[in-house]
């Protein structure tokens, strides 16, 4: 079945390591301008699932498709140029550059090796630089090294470095974690207001900030998907009570 | 005036000055030409040092099979030159005049195909690049593009020096085996063991290690040479940004290996041979010294430190040969656990606070003095908020 | 040529191969455990196994001065004697170097080469640049015939049969032992181990000095079929570097196996080829393979 609607239409999908399935058989499917946050307990393979959606990890059986294009097979770098980013779960970005040049490093051009050589920032870059620090709360920092940023600030730098991209399917493993109570309502409005033209996937587990960005939350559990669905619903669930609060 | 001294300021182009006033008039100045070839032979190892800061340094990929290239590259200039000194003419007294004496002496009594070609100038210095790149390629897209680095990268390269070592060590009828390729006389025609001959080819080789330095600086300061540190640091992070990391360090390896290449040939035009021992294991890692010595982030360090560790390997080999061996012993040992930026490190840390101290406590009204060549320390290349953190490389 | 003489022929060549397995295999061992224990490369371990060869020769020479009717006894105790030395010298390695840079692992390549140049000129100063043999006990000597044209020399079979100990003994050393299970732990997670009462310094500094003791019994070994002079360790280095990465550096069996595989190529092409060309062929192929599957022969199975 192959539904044209999906911006990302996952089936079957499977990966096991050494026997042990992280993965089992698991089928998602994800709208355009959609927010779906994933939750479920340690071990039940979120982080897993964006693995294998950005092609860190590479899938044992089943299918990716973004944009009704087959991605289960090609390498990272064609899958982020197709429009798939992905932000890690520890700040992942580059201390020793300013927040300016990590913006700018992350502006998709001149991304092969000859290209980056003839690299020039040009107007078209800096407007951009300057839009999304904007957006993300930076743009008084342009010229700090980005090591000194305060925790948040720096998971802010690196969704602004993804947004430098323009992604149509962006991935987010718990944005929030280890945020103030400030910062995490700054960063629910950033989420709400950059999903208008995109796709989001957030992992997440503190319940308050899921029901207040999610338009459908996908409960993962042993590798499979348990529930699916509106917040409420889900939360009513017997399985996932039985899940969260053991036997 | 100022427009000038901006854009020393803005690149860190007053080093380089320096550096080009020392190669170009210094030397030459206080030298005879003895002195003066010597040191153009330990330049042209200064190619393989700077190739070395942008593989190693920046790129964070170590190489320790670097005389391959260097080797690959004095080859193929020696084999022209060999080609050149083996008419028929001069090596009438062979069984089979008109081609190189090793041969003859290996029973060989053709050319071998794959020689032809080096009778030509133009293929010989295409090949002199062309060759050591394409082997550069081929190996390390291999590697990186199963994302092997690190430790296992080195070892690989490790090999490839041993197996080409062996190679053209047992192989003496088509390489000249150990003695290597020796007698070279001419090219085109021009005695290049001349007095004349030698200072011009020293001049060529400053100029072309010059232009090398420039070139590598132009990267740095492109998006590449963020890209190579940025990968260094947050590898994972430069690939979902859309790029191919693999490439990019391909394509520093295939700088790093072009590059020792011309060094290569600019080596066997002013020694006048190529031998087997240029291209091993040990020189190889020696040549890791060099850079690591000058300051593995720093294009100008490397050259210094190229000609501190050949001055005093000359010096020490010829008056304590024993105490040399400890020596370098102590330079490998030392340069990793004291200071791993070597010395333009030293320069960064302890010369530049020491001079900024004197100018601000001495007269603070004067114009600012563009700092000494202090001794064999070199002003660090890389934008300072680079260069202060880059102890950590990746595995 | 008749077929039994190629039979015989083919058996003994297989059986050089065997003697170069051992020294490979002992090398290979010490290295495997050292890098794909503690992710450290030591570029000295070659110099590791020369001192152990230093040390036999030291013993013999001491004997045949000082007590000449203990000849035919020493070897036992020298090989023991140059475990033991090795493990020191390695202790003191790990304390005075090894240690400062578990975290950068290219310098610990470039620091331990220093190391290595130091301690070939060490040996150059003391036992003076000549290969030395050491006066083997007479029941090394000779060589076994089982059948008519085939000889099969007895130091390759006690070299073989040394290795088979060693070899065993750290198998369950790693797997029965206490010291085995403390390394095992650091190495799949350093800082739980850590919390659980492992002194992981102490296991690092013992596990280095194991490595280092083991190339010293490849130094015995090696007595036996070659004479030792201040570089003959560094012949080795990248041999046993590429038996440990093509074994799969986090697997002693798959060092075990590509040490097999690697002294029989070599040998085995000795015969068709010179010896430059076979030892170019076998390298040549070892790095191809590298390439096509780095990860060696066997792999670790890590969820990551």
């Amino acid at each position: 079945m192959s539904n044209t609607d999906f911006v990302l239409a996952i089936e079957d999908l499977t990966v096991s390591f050494d026997g042990f399935k992280a993965i089992d058989n698991l089928n998602l499917y994800l709208d355009r301008g959609e927010l779906r946050v994933v939750i479920g307990p340690n071990g039940a393979g979120k982080t897993t699932l964006l693995d294998l959606i950005c092609g860190k990890t590479r899938a044992s059986a089943g299918s990716i498709k973004f944009k009704n294009e087959e991605m289960t097979r090609l390498p990272e770098h064609i899958r982020v140029r197709a429009g798939i980013g992905r932000k890690f779960q520890t700040p992942s970005i580059y201390e020793n550059l300013s927040v300016f040049k990590n913006l700018e490093v992350s502006f998709p051009r001149g991304r092969g090796v000859f290209g980056a050589l003839g690299f020039r920032c040009d107007d078209e870059v800096r407007a951009k630089v300057d839009e999304v620090a904007g957006m993300i709360g930076l743009a008084d920092r342009l010229d700090m090294e980005a090591g000194l940023l305060s925790h948040g600030q720096k998971q802010w730098l690196e969704i602004g470095m993804l947004l430098m991209q323009d992604p149509e399917l962006l991935m987010l493993d718990e944005p929030i974690a280890g945020m103030s109570a400030k910062e995490r309502e700054l960063t629910a409005e950033l989420l709400l207001r950059i999903c208008r033209n995109r796709s989001v996937i957030v992992i997440e587990h503190d319940m308050e900030f899921v029901s207040r960005i999610a338009h459908k939350v996908t409960v993962m559990h042993q590798g499979k998907i348990l529930a699916e669905g509106p917040m409420e619903k889900v939360q009513a669930d017997p399985k996932v009570i039985d899940v969260y609060l053991g036997h | 005036m100022n427009a000038i001294k901006n854009w020393l300021m803005r690149g860190g182009y007053g080093s380089f000055v320096i550096l080009a006033l020392i190669l170009v008039v210094v030397f030459p100045l206080a030298m005879d030409i003895f002195r003066l070839n010597l040191v153009g032979k330990y330049l042209t190892y200064g190619f393989v040092a700077i190739g070395l800061v942008m593989l190693w340094g920046y790129g964070g990929v170590l190489s320790l099979g670097q005389g391959v290239f260097f080797g690959l590259g004095g080859y193929a200039m020696a084999m022209f030159l060999k080609l050149e000194a083996s008419d028929p003419e001069s090596t009438k007294i062979q069984s089979t005049p008109g081609i190189p004496d090793f041969m003859d002496w290996n029973q060989l009594t053709a050319l071998p195909l794959w020689w032809e070609p080096f009778k030509s100038l133009p293929f010989a210095l295409f090949a002199v690049v062309a060759v050591p790149v394409l082997l550069a390629f081929v190996v390390s897209f291999a590697m990186f593009k199963r994302r092997v680095g690190g430790v296992y990268f080195a070892i690989i390269t490790q090999a490839v020096a041993l197996i080409l070592t062996v190679l053209i060590i047992g192989q003496q009828g088509y390489t000249g085996g150990v003695n290597g390729m020796t007698d070279l006389k001419t090219l085109l025609g021009w005695d290049i063991r001349t007095d004349g001959a030698k200072y011009v080819l020293y001049f060529v080789n400053a100029g072309l290690l010059l232009g090398a330095i420039l070139l590598c600086r132009w990267i740095q300061l492109s998006k590449l040479g963020t890209l190579l540190l940025a990968m260094r640091d947050k590898e994972d992070r430069v690939r979902f940004s859309g790029y191919d990391v693999s490439m990019f360090k391909v394509f520093a390896f295939c700088l790093a290996a072009g590059l020792s290449a011309i060094g290569g040939a600019m080596f066997t035009l002013q020694v006048g041979f190529m031998s087997p021992s240029f291209v091993g294991i040990v020189p190889s890692i020696e040549m890791v010294i060099f850079a690591a010595i000058g300051g593995r982030m720093s294009l100008v360090g490397a050259v210094y430190g190229t000609l501190l560790v050949n001055f005093g390997k000359t010096y020490f080999s010829e008056s304590f040969p024993d105490l040399w061996l400890f020596l370098m012993a102590a330079l490998f040992i030392g340069v990793v656990m004291a200071f791993p930026n070597g010395l333009a490190g030293l320069y960064e840390s302890h010369v530049k606070p020491w001079l900024a101290r004197r100018r601000s406590a001495g007269a603070p009204a004067t114009l600012p003095v563009p700092p000494a060549p202090a001794g064999h320390a070199a002003p660090v290349k890389a934008e300072p908020a680079l260069s202060a953190r880059v102890s950590g490389q990746t595995a | 040529m008749s077929f039994d003489e190629i039979y015989n022929i083919t058996l003994m060549q297989g059986f050089a191969g065997l003697s170069l397995f051992a020294v490979l295999l002992l090398m290979g061992l010490g290295l495997a455990i050292i890098f794909g224990q503690m992710g450290v490369i030591n570029m000295a371990h070659g110099e590791f196994m020369t001192i152990g060869a230093y040390t036999i020769f030291l013993f013999s020479s001491l004997t045949e001065s000082l007590a000449p009717g203990l000849v035919q006894a020493y070897f036992p105790f020298a090989i023991v004697c140059a475990f033991l030395v090795a493990f020191g010298i390695g202790w003191l390695t790990e304390w005075a170097l090894i240690r400062h840079l578990y975290k950068r692992p290219l310098d610990t390549l470039l620091a331990t080469w220093g190391l290595s140049l130091g301690m070939q000129q060490v040996f150059r100063s003391t036992f003076g640049p000549k290969e030395v043999s050491p006066t083997l006990p007479d029941w090394l000597m000779g060589s076994w015939s089982p059948a008519e044209g085939l000889d099969i020399p007895i130091n390759g079979m006690f070299v073989l049969a040394l290795t088979v100990v060693v070899t065993g003994s750290v198998l369950i050393a790693l797997y029965r032992s206490r010291w085995g299970l403390r390394v095992r732990a650091t190495v799949s997670n350093r800082a739980m181990a850590n919390a659980t009462g492992i002194n992981t310094r102490r296991t690092d500094r013992l596990t280095f000095a194991i490595g280092c003791g083991i190339a010293g019994v490849a130094g015995a070994a090696f007595t036996t079929i070659g004479s030792t002079g201040p570089t003959s360790g560094s012949l080795y280095i990248v041999d046993a570097f590429l038996v440990v990465t093509f074994g799969g550096a986090a697997s002693l069996w798959g060092t075990v196996v590509s040490a097999f595989g690697i002294a029989q190529t070599q040998s085995i092409s000795e015969f068709f080829l010179s010896g430059s060309m076979a030892k170019v062929l076998t390298l040549l192929l070892i790095v191809t393979i590298l390439m096509m599957r780095p990860q060696g022969l066997f792999a670790a199975k890590v969820r990551r």
